[in-house]
């Protein structure tokens, strides 16, 4: 298969990921949503490793997998925290951070 | 040991006493502090006279030793090192400077035991001796200018020592501002030589300069002119000298030290050290020495009707500090500093005495309600009268020596010096009239009840007041302690005075005209290489001098017994003969009143424009408005932004990298 | 090579279909799963890219232990259905838009790249591309410094997570306590029967 099946297929779960990140309400979805980027993004990366013929790729890819996971577990360290304190687990509802 | 371990040592001891005061100043009970302080002015002292059997040990070509401790800045073309000059008139000064500061730290153990400031009061003085031995030691312009300022900050401290005193504060802050034009002086100079010479160790500048810099030299000129300024300003000479009898609100050991030991014979000492420099600028040691001249000549004439005991002593140190300056101006260098020495020794005992009388008069200091102290205290009595027949050169007295060999030196070099000369006895005239006007009206006549009571062995305690303005006083920390004390009665007062008047009586064998010249010759490698090291008056005419200064000194004192004794109506018919003199002198030339006027209003008027004008409108409207108007803008609209929804700024990241990825698409096209 | 591009249509399909239904799926819980299929999808397709190590990665740690921990968070929270519907006023509504453009974008952009090299499959590579023996020889020693940070990035997640989770005294209603039960409690009612 050509490498450019491999690039387009990662824009395009790039894609659907961003547009859950903007039209999900759930924090939750909203999390998930960015798995998904960042898995197109790896996807890309591999795909770029084997075009060149050269592993440094698969490494960042690793990086980004751990980056991943920890983002992961702070985000659902919060989404608990919300739980707890009865805050709305909504996207909409969460601006205290107005300027 | 090395001299130039030893020099470090003098400087080690007073900074160690200063910091075991000063740290420690709960810890020393009673007169502990004061005893810690005297012990560590003798090490420098003991120090100091190492230093001296080190020198005499080397040939005389080779007694100028530099000391670096380490290199405190090494660039392009500049280079300070942490260094000290031992050479002989470091040492003559450490000498005097440590010696005489012992003896007043004695004096102060007893003097000020009641204060509640003693440990800090020790502190200090501690400070004040270091700063001094840190300035006569330097090898270099950069530490020259940190023991300069030093000293200065020292004073500020000493004579503002009674701080809940308004009027001593003021005093304070007035040395201290006209110490700071000296140190700007001292400062621009610097720079100006350094920009000939490219060096700042005494030894490369003194060496560069005559390569770099032809007789009278306009920026040589300029550079010494403005060390003088420096030079006045510590020495309280005309027109920066309005300081020093305002510094007399300070305790009375702190006036002895500033007068005789530190301070104003900083000025005499940069003249001396900086005379190579003087000599290549002859314009420039005129103006010192003209200077000087006409300081001594009002500082007398100020003497003869000042009223307050402390403030007639005052104007008779700037008196005769005008004579050092004069003397090192005129290429006189062992005269002025020999006279520095004799000079250190009478007038400290003199203001110990004034101590001991004032401390007798429960504080009170003017001279109007003095007088018959001659029986009450007859050791003050004697010693204070030796101190001012030293003051006054009367014949054979350690002044009459120093004194007239400046004079004799000045008259020698002829010209325009002979009216300096002649300026110079007169004034030698009028300070035997003052110096005993003191003692007639302190100790003779009829005696004041102060004087009677201390007769029957009670000390008189007045009122806790402030003397210049009589306001009442506590006895808590920052103001005078409770107890006053006489010589008759305080052990440490007796035994620092008893040395200083020996001192002043026989300190004049060291420069006898053609007997002795120890001093002199000690102090000749210092001045080698000066043009006038051969000048030098001949005997014959020194003897001269000699008996002429001799002569007008007893006729001075004559005078004075003639007013204040044998007919004491005189002083105030001539007062009401000669009341425009009067007033103008009283009134101190009116200096004070000069620099209010061309100083103070105008500067306090450009004050009130400014604040009127340019702070309320531009500063305030224009510069700080707009600022807080622009920054007001800005973060309103950054608000307007930040809306704490995710989502929007989810939509911000998005179409951020959304234009990116457009622009790099149209940039590859 | 068909065998391949079966296999690259059928894992595509599988990761398309994946993302779609994280996106669309209203209930939680099935998103979580649906995100599952579409790891498991992207890892064959890794390992068609010759990257052994990270598919098996990609299984174990995150269609695995990544994906368990959103489950149990989903259960705790509770996967409330929610509406699909844009609350978020206009910017939720036209968000679809902008992440169509930005896949046009990028599809031009590698489309009309200049890179020959993307339309082969590639240069041929030794059997050992992407073995877990390449990978942690290249993470011991020309990686070592990134590595260490990740793991110390690690760390750090982990700290966070704990005081992120941890409860808070004073923070809560003082009634919503959890009535607490001691093992001491215990023994003194078995002592009373």
């Amino acid at each position: 298969m050509d490498i450019t099946w491999f690039v387009v297929l990662s824009a395009l779960i790039f894609a659907i990921g961003a547009a859950g990140v903007l039209t999900r309400r759930s924090p939750l979805v909203v999390l998930l949503c960015l798995e998904l980027m960042l898995n197109a993004g790896n996807l890309a990366l591999l795909s770029f490793s084997r075009m060149l013929g050269n592993q440094d790729g698969q490494i960042f890819a690793l990086i980004v997998m751990v980056v991943a996971a920890c983002e992961v577990v702070i985000g659902l360290g919060i989404i608990v925290a919300m739980y707890r304190r009865r805050l709305p687990i909504d996207v909409d509802q969460m601006n205290e951070l107005r300027g | 040991m090395s001299a130039t371990g030893y020099g470090w040592l003098v400087l080690a001891f007073p900074l160690a006493g200063m910091l075991l005061l000063a740290l420690g100043w709960r810890l020393w009970p009673g007169r502990a502090a004061g005893w810690i302080g005297s012990a560590a002015i003798l090490g420098s002292f003991a120090a100091s006279l190492g230093m001296l059997f080190e020198l005499l040990d080397r040939a005389e070509d080779s007694r100028s030793l530099v000391g670096s401790a380490y290199t405190y800045a090494d660039t392009a073309g500049f280079r300070a090192d942490m260094s000290i000059l031992v050479d002989p008139l470091s040492v003559f000064m450490c000498l005097v400077v440590s010696g005489v500061s012992f003896l007043i730290h004695v004096y102060s153990v007893a003097y000020m035991s009641s204060d509640q400031g003693y440990v800090r009061f020790f502190a200090y003085l501690n400070y004040f001796v270091f700063s001094m031995l840190l300035l006569v030691l330097a090898a270099n312009f950069v530490l020259l200018i940190v023991g300069w300022a030093f000293v200065g900050a020292a004073s500020y401290l000493l004579i503002s020592f009674w701080y809940r005193r308004a009027t001593a504060t003021a005093a304070g802050s007035k040395a201290f501002v006209i110490n700071v034009i000296g140190d700007v002086g001292l400062v621009v100079g610097t720079f100006l030589l350094f920009d000939g010479t490219g060096a700042l160790d005494y030894a490369g500048v003194f060496e560069e300069a005559g390569h770099a810099f032809g007789r009278n030299d306009a920026q040589l000129v300029a550079a010494c002119v403005m060390l003088l300024v420096g030079a006045f300003a510590k020495s309280a000479q005309v027109p920066l000298h309005t300081w020093l009898p305002d510094a007399m609100e300070g305790p009375t050991p702190v006036s002895a030290l500033i007068h005789a030991a530190t301070m104003v014979t900083a000025g005499v000492y940069l003249i001396a050290r900086m005379h190579p420099l003087f000599e290549l600028a002859p314009a420039a040691a005129d103006v010192g020495a003209v200077v000087g001249t006409v300081t001594l000549l009002i500082a007398a004439t100020i003497a003869l009707t000042a009223t307050d005991l402390k403030r007639v002593i005052a104007y008779s140190t700037m008196s005769q500090i005008g004579y050092m300056i004069l003397g090192v101006s005129v290429a006189a260098y062992g005269a002025g500093l020999f006279h520095l020495m004799t000079h250190a020794f009478f007038k400290a005992l003199l203001f110990m005495g004034a101590g001991s009388v004032i401390a007798a008069m429960g504080g009170v200091q003017s001279l109007d309600k003095m007088g018959g102290f001659r029986r009450a205290m007859p050791f003050t009595f004697a010693t204070f009268t030796i101190g001012a027949l030293a003051l006054a050169g009367f014949p054979l007295m350690s002044g009459f020596f120093s004194k007239d060999e400046i004079l004799a030196f000045t008259l020698h070099r002829g010209g325009g010096y002979v009216v300096l000369a002649v300026a110079g006895y007169v004034a030698a005239g009028l300070t035997a009239f003052y110096a005993f006007r003191m003692v007639f009206r302190v100790f003779f006549g009829e005696p004041v009840p102060e004087a009677r009571e201390l007769e029957q062995g009670h000390l008189h305690h007045g009122e806790h007041a402030n003397p210049a303005t009589g306001e009442k006083e506590d006895t808590e920390v920052g103001f005078p302690g409770p107890e006053h004390h006489v010589a008759e009665q305080a052990w440490p007062m007796k035994a620092a005075m008893a040395p200083l008047a020996l001192l002043a009586i026989v300190a004049g064998a060291l420069g006898i005209p053609g007997v002795t010249d120890t001093l002199e010759h000690f102090l000749e490698p210092t001045f080698e290489e000066s043009r006038f090291l051969e000048t030098h008056p001949s005997e014959s005419s020194e003897w001269l001098g000699l008996a002429l200064g001799g002569a007008i000194s007893l006729l001075g004192i004559a005078v004075a017994a003639l007013v204040y004794l044998r007919r004491p109506g005189t002083a105030p018919r001539l007062r009401e003969r000669f009341s425009a003199v009067h007033t103008f002198l009283s009134n101190k030339w009116y200096f004070d009143e000069l620099f209010d006027v061309v100083f103070v209003r105008p500067m306090a008027a450009f004050g009130r424009f400014g604040r009127s004008m340019i702070e309320s409108v531009f500063v305030q409207g224009v510069l700080v408005g707009g600022t807080v108007g622009v920054v007001r803008a800005g973060t309103s609209l950054a608000r307007a932004i930040q809306t704490g929804e995710l989502r929007a700024y989810a939509f911000l990241l998005v179409s951020g990298l959304g234009g990116l990825v457009l622009y790099f698409l149209i940039v590859s096209i | 090579m068909l065998f391949e591009q079966l296999l690259f249509f059928v894992a595509g399909l599988g990761a398309l279909a994946g993302a779609l239904g994280v996106v669309l799926i209203r209930n939680p819980f099935y998103s979580v799963l649906s995100l599952v299929v579409h790891l498991i999808s992207l890892a064959l397709l890794f390992l068609l890219l010759r990257a052994e190590f990270i598919a098996a990665a990609q299984v174990v740690v995150y269609a695995g232990a990544v994906m368990v921990l959103y489950v149990f968070v989903v259960a705790y929270v509770g996967g409330s259905d929610e509406p699909l519907g844009p609350e978020g006023g206009a910017l939720g509504r036209i968000g679809p838009l902008f992440a169509g453009a930005l896949f046009l974008e990028l599809a031009i952009a590698v489309v009309g790249s200049s890179l020959s090299a993307l339309d082969s499959t590639g240069p041929d590579v030794p059997a050992s591309f992407g073995s877990p023996g390449e990978i942690g020889r290249l993470l011991l020693t020309k990686f070592l410094v990134p590595f260490e940070a990740a793991s110390f990035l690690l760390l750090v997640a982990a700290v966070g997570a704990v005081v992120l989770a941890r409860k808070r005294r004073g923070l809560e209603d003082p009634d919503d306590g959890v009535p607490t039960l001691s093992v001491a409690d215990v023994l003194r009612q078995e002592g009373a029967r």
